[in-house]
């Protein structure tokens, strides 16, 4: 992940990086323009969008009311007529009273008309707990998303892709939802300095090992990683695959490893019941059952409304230690 | 499927003499086994009901293998351990020496799908593996570890043995045609020793425990630090004594087998390291994954056939070592002390030694000095 070329790189962050990326898009296809609730004149609430109104102008950079659901349509309404929106949601949860155009109209458009339209579309929003922001704003839903075809679901969780996913979204002819794990924002790393669009059909695997595969996403994908550098300090080879795009799933990359390791740990932020983790833990059964050597584990969050309590919202969500936990639980090693 | 001899390695299961359901009483003949010395009756060793008859008809299983399940009336199916009416010797059943922490018994294994594969491809008998998890599953590391050591039943088996046969005789013949054999025979009062590793030994856990053999290979290797000229090889038409003592065992394997491996550098091992060695060694003989070292290069080798009631050995020199140390049972023997007849713990220790290489006076300081060493088992 790190070039090792310093000279090529430069020291930034993932809310930079996804900014590098809108404003790439935005000089680049001039279809392209931003809107959002407080995206043009605050910056964005997660200050994404900070100084774009002032370089690219009101127009391309547009103020929306507190209102998903008109907002989000008049995206949909664009791209049918040939532009290139990027809408952004506040988060996740309030992405629910744009439910109706996103599941509904984006999402079906181009199979109820026989192929004669369709809704080049990409909507960014926030997901994750994490930082005490309670129940209304905490939630992982993106999982849900993944449900409903004609969508597909995007989970940068590295500085490459939050740089590089948004300009192959806007290419894809089909709506593509971008979910931005709110902590990861203020992720600081080094990113190539000609860094560009990345692919948005596969998995990837972010370290390699031998003894247990930890699958993990967005803001779990950092948890993963450090899990696995501490099963290797017990002489534990872990290996973690990044989902990156959750619909359509790469379930190839997974089983591929689960074949290598015989093991597999799925870490999710959202709840366990009919989630994303129960259709990947559903794959690895349904291509993988006779190289499993233990039941596939999930560490998953507790299934109550996230928290506000900073000891409460901890116990809710997956640490790292209940990884580790569950990864040495597949190896019969506890 | 009973062991049923020394030289049994697999039984084919010819006739069922009770049916599921059946109440059986121990001793009941409840299955007849063929082997190479004929069709044996197997009878059972518990009380109950008989659950599941779970190998078929005219099938060869290793010995070991889960034959059928009873009920003991508790609830629970455990495992038949069945055994030959005759012939009366019967070494133990494979289970009963398993430190199993769940029984294995019924047609449905606890077993990952991953490990379920292996055991297919290797030929890895389900009955015969051990789960090392915590909760009784049998995983892929179960079978890894249980393959080498799988019965293959059928033509392999038959001609390593031969082999191995064709290997004794040749160095048996070929130090009985060289060396010239002297025999002396000391009755050894380990009554102290023996007491004292039952103390040792109540202060472990089970695991760590301690057999008596390994106190008398660590005397062994003392007392040949006193007479040095019994530890080493008779090449070029001389002696060449080491300084390393590599303790070769005698193990006897399934099917007739002897190998003596040996226990490098046995000097420098305390009695719990020695015990150590011991099980590791005996392990891999028996699992196969002997070094060629350890085959090779023993200096002296120690033979106790005592576990079969064996009183007294008179063993034959593995060239081109010069000595070989025999051990037959401890036994509990009318003994003189200090005037009195009294009960003590006795053993056999023999010498055979190449006379080339040492005089019998020699070998008498080496016995006695074991006699003298095994008089204070805690300066070990």
């Amino acid at each position: 992940m790190v070039p090792n070329d310093a000279a090529a790189s430069v020291r930034t962050t993932y809310r930079e990086a996804l900014r590098m990326a809108l404003r790439e898009a935005l000089q680049r296809d001039e279809r392209v323009f931003l809107m959002g609730e407080d995206v043009a004149l605050y910056g964005g609430t997660y200050a994404v969008s900070k100084g774009l109104s002032e370089e690219f102008g009101e127009e391309r950079v547009r103020d929306t009311p507190l209102s998903e659901s008109a907002f989000v349509g008049a995206g949909i309404g664009a791209a049918l007529n040939g532009l290139r929106p990027i809408v952004e949601i506040m988060t996740v949860n309030f992405s629910l009273l744009a439910l109706d155009q996103i599941v509904n109209n984006a999402a079906t458009l181009r199979h109820m008309s026989g192929g004669q339209i369709s809704v080049p579309l990409v909507i960014r929003m926030a997901t994750g707990g994490g930082r005490q922001l309670a129940a209304q704003h905490s939630h992982s839903l993106e999982g849900w998303y993944a449900h409903i075809p004609g969508l597909r679901i995007l989970t940068p969780a590295t500085l490459e892709d939050a740089r590089g996913m948004l300009w192959t979204a806007l290419e894809d002819p089909d709506p593509v939802i971008i979910f931005e794990h709110a902590l990861l924002y203020n992720f600081e790393g080094e990113l190539a300095a000609d860094a560009g669009a990345v692919d948005i059909d596969s998995a990837a695997v972010r370290r390699v090992g031998d003894d247990v595969t930890l699958i993990a996403y967005g803001g779990t994908l950092g948890k993963a990683m450090q899990a696995a550098q501490e099963l290797a300090q017990a002489g534990i080879g872990a290996e973690v695959v990044d989902l990156r795009t959750l619909r359509p799933l790469d379930t190839a990359t997974i089983l591929a490893s689960v074949r290598k390791t015989h093991r597999a740990v799925v870490v999710d932020e959202g709840w366990k019941s009919g989630s994303l983790s129960a259709e990947v833990s559903a794959r690895i059964m349904e291509g993988a059952l006779y190289e499993l050597d233990a039941p596939v584990a999930r560490v998953c969050s507790r299934e109550v409304p996230v928290p506000y309590a900073k000891h409460m919202e901890e116990a809710a969500l997956p640490q790292v230690a209940d990884i580790v936990a569950a990864a040495r639980g597949t190896l019969h090693r506890v | 499927m009973p062991a049923l001899g020394a030289d049994m390695e697999a039984g084919k299961l010819v006739e069922w003499l009770v049916k599921p359901g059946q109440h059986v009483k121990r001793g009941d003949v409840v299955a007849i086994v063929e082997t190479e010395k004929g069709a044996v009756e197997v009878e059972i060793w518990e009380d109950g009901t008989v659950d599941a008859l779970i190998v078929e008809l005219g099938t060869i299983v290793p010995e070991g293998t889960v034959l059928a399940t009873l009920h003991d009336g508790a609830g629970a199916a455990a495992p038949t351990a069945p055994r030959a009416v005759s012939p009366a010797p019967v070494a133990p059943v494979a289970q009963a020496a398993k430190p199993a922490p769940v029984v294995i018994a019924a047609e449905r294994y606890k077993i990952s799908p991953a490990a379920r594969r292996k055991a297919q491809e290797l030929g890895v008998d389900l009955a015969k593996l051990v789960p090392s998890g915590p909760e009784g599953v049998i995983s892929l590391a179960d079978v890894e570890r249980a393959a080498p050591a799988a019965v293959a039943p059928g033509a392999p088996a038959v001609d390593r043995m031969e082999a191995m046969r064709r290997a004794i005789a040749a160095a048996m013949s070929k130090s009985k045609r060289e060396i010239p054999h002297y025999y002396l025979a000391n009755s050894i009062d380990v009554t102290s020793a023996v007491a004292w590793l039952a103390r040792e030994n109540a202060a472990r856990s089970v695991q760590d425990r301690v057999l008596f053999a390994a106190v008398l290979l660590r005397a062994v290797v003392l007392a040949l630090k006193e007479v040095p000229e019994l530890n080493g090889v008779w090449v070029d038409d001389r002696l060449q004594m080491s300084q390393q003592v590599h303790l070769g065992v005698g193990i006897a394997l399934r099917g007739g087998g002897l190998v003596a491996p040996a226990i490098r550098n046995a000097q420098d091992k305390t009695i719990p390291e020695m015990m150590a060695a011991v099980s590791d060694v005996i392990r891999r003989a028996r699992a196969g994954g002997l070094r060629s070292s350890e085959l090779s290069e023993a200096t002296v080798t120690v033979t106790n056939l005592g576990e079969q009631g064996t009183e007294t050995v008179y063993g034959i020199i593995y060239p081109p070592q010069v000595a070989l140390v025999g051990f037959g049972r401890v036994a509990s023997r009318p003994w003189v002390v200090d005037g009195t007849v009294q009960a003590r713990d006795v053993v056999q220790a023999t010498l055979s030694a190449d006379h080339r290489a040492s005089v019998g006076h020699r070998g008498a300081v080496f016995l006695s000095a074991l006699d003298r060493l095994l008089q204070q088992p805690e300066k070990l």
